[in-house]
């Protein structure tokens, strides 16, 4: 399965992943409705680490091992038979077990409806997610998984 | 607040419509000309700080920002224009020396404009450069002057033998630079511009068969492995030079002046000089490198002699070595002495050249344009029959393929390119340079704005140009009926000048539109 690839050589923390990943989870799917009407409830699928002048974006890893559908009690959380891992807003049951066992934290409450997470799904309705569309500087590919991936 | 005596240079417009708060723009502007204010989530913007680099402008997700020039005039005095008042201000109010970055930005006469190409009629036939072959390969280096040949006692089937192996050439053909199209990068260091930078136009010299040159900064350790493309250079501060460093290259050259600032050194602050830097320059970190404006132990024809004689020793005769310097008045006789030096290669850098930072009055006042240049040291050089011991490369100002052809016909073996390269990559010619903080990654060596310049799509922007600017000399090649550069170079008959003054067209040895042959 393809997945995102970050290269902080080149990310230069703009966020522009971060706003499109909002704008193409939002339900308009506009940038300006989307920030001035929806944004408080809104978050982005992905989070960007910074530390002094590095800097990365990250979302889910969609690991090989996933800890967060071992941990699901209720099966939302589960491994598409293409690869990666989706979330089943229906069947979550907000207990978050997810959020707490993801080891690089890219699980995040969704401040909308309380008992759901949100997660990158990558952007499976677009063809290529929409973060890797709006870096400016290629610091984010999306491409063929590298072999010893966890 | 303190008062400004000056309005400032552009007007930044947001349009609060479209305006998301995303703060993208206050992220990327180095110059602080944008704050977030938290309290009333909104994003605000001082004029006085932008530098139109149109950074934001380019990044803003909704487009709602514009930079626009400063409409607000002054003194409404033809004379005492609004930038003459500006710079008054400025320099009453700090007591220095103005400075700029890149080329020059006065009005001057472009004489590129007013030379007109000539194209094949009826009587000459033009050549479609798709379905036939054209040749734009070009050798820079000295040439023999006459080709001596012996005749074989048995046939021989050697390199520099004839066909029918009877015959060979004994004449030994100097060092020569081979390039697959008559372009290569100027002169520009690591410490002027960025690492990134530096990588992406050394991949692209590779990958297109050229060659870029280091300017004054040394060689970073990862650059070593494009030293097949690459023209290290020495000059008056000989920064980063060992003997490593001079055999780590396709050719050496002397950096006498650059048309930006001739007559003047140059100054890389210390703060500029990061581990990486002062490795490659070798000069201890965070201290000043400072070129002096002249070399020191250069002070006549001789001297030069003997730099370039010991270059030569010292890469055992297997390297070319070219002369930099800056186009000014008595060009063509300082030209005509390098080549009797030694130099295989003389660059001749024109008013326009650019800098990355060049106290503001030199750059806009002291040199002559490349043109004209290029066409009074090929002309004496010919006129003494030293044309063929030397390549001329013209550099300063070149913008399109068009004008490397009009160079190449005046007499020009190959051109440089610098800011049109530096354009190519993003930069969108700010003349900040010489403050380190720029935006596009480009002339900066600050951690945070290096990355800003993916090298990867640098290069292949680079490489994007210089095909696209070869095909354009085909076409125009073809147009003309020639089929090889070699054919176009020094071909003054092909050009005609339009709207120059006699003395002009008599320097450049064109004649003017509508005279026939």
């Amino acid at each position: 399965m393809k997945r995102i690839y970050f290269n902080e050589k080149y990310c230069m923390a703009c966020r522009l992943c971060e706003i499109a990943c909002l704008v193409a989870h939002s339900k308009s799917k506009k940038i300006i409705k989307a920030y001035k009407e929806e944004y408080p409830f809104l978050k982005p699928r992905l989070i960007i680490e910074e530390k002094g002048h590095v800097s990365f974006a990250i979302q889910c890893r969609h690991c090989k091992d996933a800890p967060c559908v071992t941990a699901c009690v209720s099966g939302a959380m589960h491994r598409h038979k293409s690869g990666e891992i989706i979330h089943n807003e229906k069947k979550c049951v907000g207990c978050w077990m997810c959020v707490m066992v993801c080891p690089f934290g890219v699980i995040i409450r969704d401040l909308k409806g309380k008992k759901v997470v949100a997660k990158c799904d990558l952007c499976s309705d677009l063809g290529q997610p929409a973060c890797v569309d709006a870096c400016p500087n290629a610091a984010l590919v999306y491409g063929e998984d590298k072999d010893n991936e966890k | 607040m303190k008062r400004m005596l000056y309005s400032p240079d552009y007007l930044v417009t947001r349009d609060p419509e479209k305006c998301i708060q995303c703060e993208v723009c206050v992220r990327q502007c180095a110059f602080n000309a944008h704050t977030y204010d938290a309290e009333k989530h909104r994003v605000d913007t001082d004029c006085s700080k932008c530098v139109g680099c149109f950074r934001c402008v380019y990044m803003c997700p909704t487009g709602a920002l514009s930079v626009s020039e400063f409409s607000g005039r002054m003194a409404n005095s033809a004379n005492w224009t609004d930038k003459q008042l500006k710079e008054l201000y400025k320099q009453a109010e700090t007591g220095g020396v103005l400075l700029t970055g890149m080329g020059t930005d006065k009005k001057y006469k472009i004489i590129w404009d007013h030379i007109l190409l000539d194209a094949a009629q009826v009587t000459n036939p033009s050549i479609d450069p798709l379905r036939e072959p054209m040749e734009l390969r070009t050798y820079l280096g000295g040439k023999p002057l006459s080709i001596e040949v012996k005749e074989n006692k048995r046939k021989v089937s050697l390199p520099g033998a004839d066909i029918s192996g009877r015959f060979s050439i004994t004449t030994e053909l100097p060092q020569q630079l081979e390039l697959k199209t008559p372009i290569l990068f100027s002169a520009m260091s690591y410490g002027a511009i960025s690492f990134n930078a530096s990588k992406a136009l050394a991949s692209a010299a590779e990958e297109c068969g050229i060659y870029y040159n280091t300017g004054e900064g040394g060689l970073h350790k990862d650059l070593y492995r494009y030293s097949k493309n690459t023209i290290v250079q020495v000059a008056s501060g000989r920064f980063g030079v060992d003997t490593e460093y001079l055999n780590s290259c396709a050719a050496v050259e002397i950096k006498i002046g650059q048309g930006a600032k001739p007559g003047i050194g140059g100054h890389l602050p210390g703060e500029k000089v990061t581990d990486e830097i002062s490795m490659a320059r070798m000069i201890p970190k965070g201290t000043d490198a400072l070129s002096p404006a002249p070399h020191h132990d250069i002070y006549s024809i001789e001297d030069l002699s003997q730099l370039i004689y010991a270059i030569k020793e010292a890469t055992e005769y297997k390297k070319p070595v070219s002369v930099k310097i800056a186009a000014v008045h008595n060009v063509a006789a300082i030209a005509s002495g390098i080549v009797r030096a030694g130099a295989d290669i003389v660059a001749i850098d024109g008013i326009r050249g650019g800098t990355g930072a060049a106290p503001t009055r030199t750059r806009d006042n002291v040199g002559i344009p490349i043109e004209l240049a290029i066409s009074a040291v090929d002309t004496r050089m010919r006129e003494e029959g030293i044309r063929n011991r030397a390549s001329i490369i013209a550099a300063g100002g070149f913008r399109n393929s068009a004008d490397v052809v009009k160079a190449i016909a005046l007499g020009a073996d190959a051109v440089y390119i610098g800011t049109a390269a530096l354009i190519s990559m993003g930069c969108h010619l700010c003349q900040k340079c010489y403050t380190g903080k720029c935006n596009w990654g480009i002339a900066t060596q600050d951690p945070y704005l290096v990355k800003r310049l993916n090298s990867e799509i640098a290069c292949r922007r680079l490489v994007n140009l210089i095909l696209a600017w070869s095909l354009e000399i085909k076409e125009i090649m073809g147009g003309m009926g020639i089929n090889s550069i070699e054919s176009l170079r020094g071909n003054r008959l092909r050009l005609r000048g339009f709207d120059l003054h006699e003395n002009e067209l008599k320097i450049l040895g064109i004649k003017p539109a509508g005279e026939s042959l």
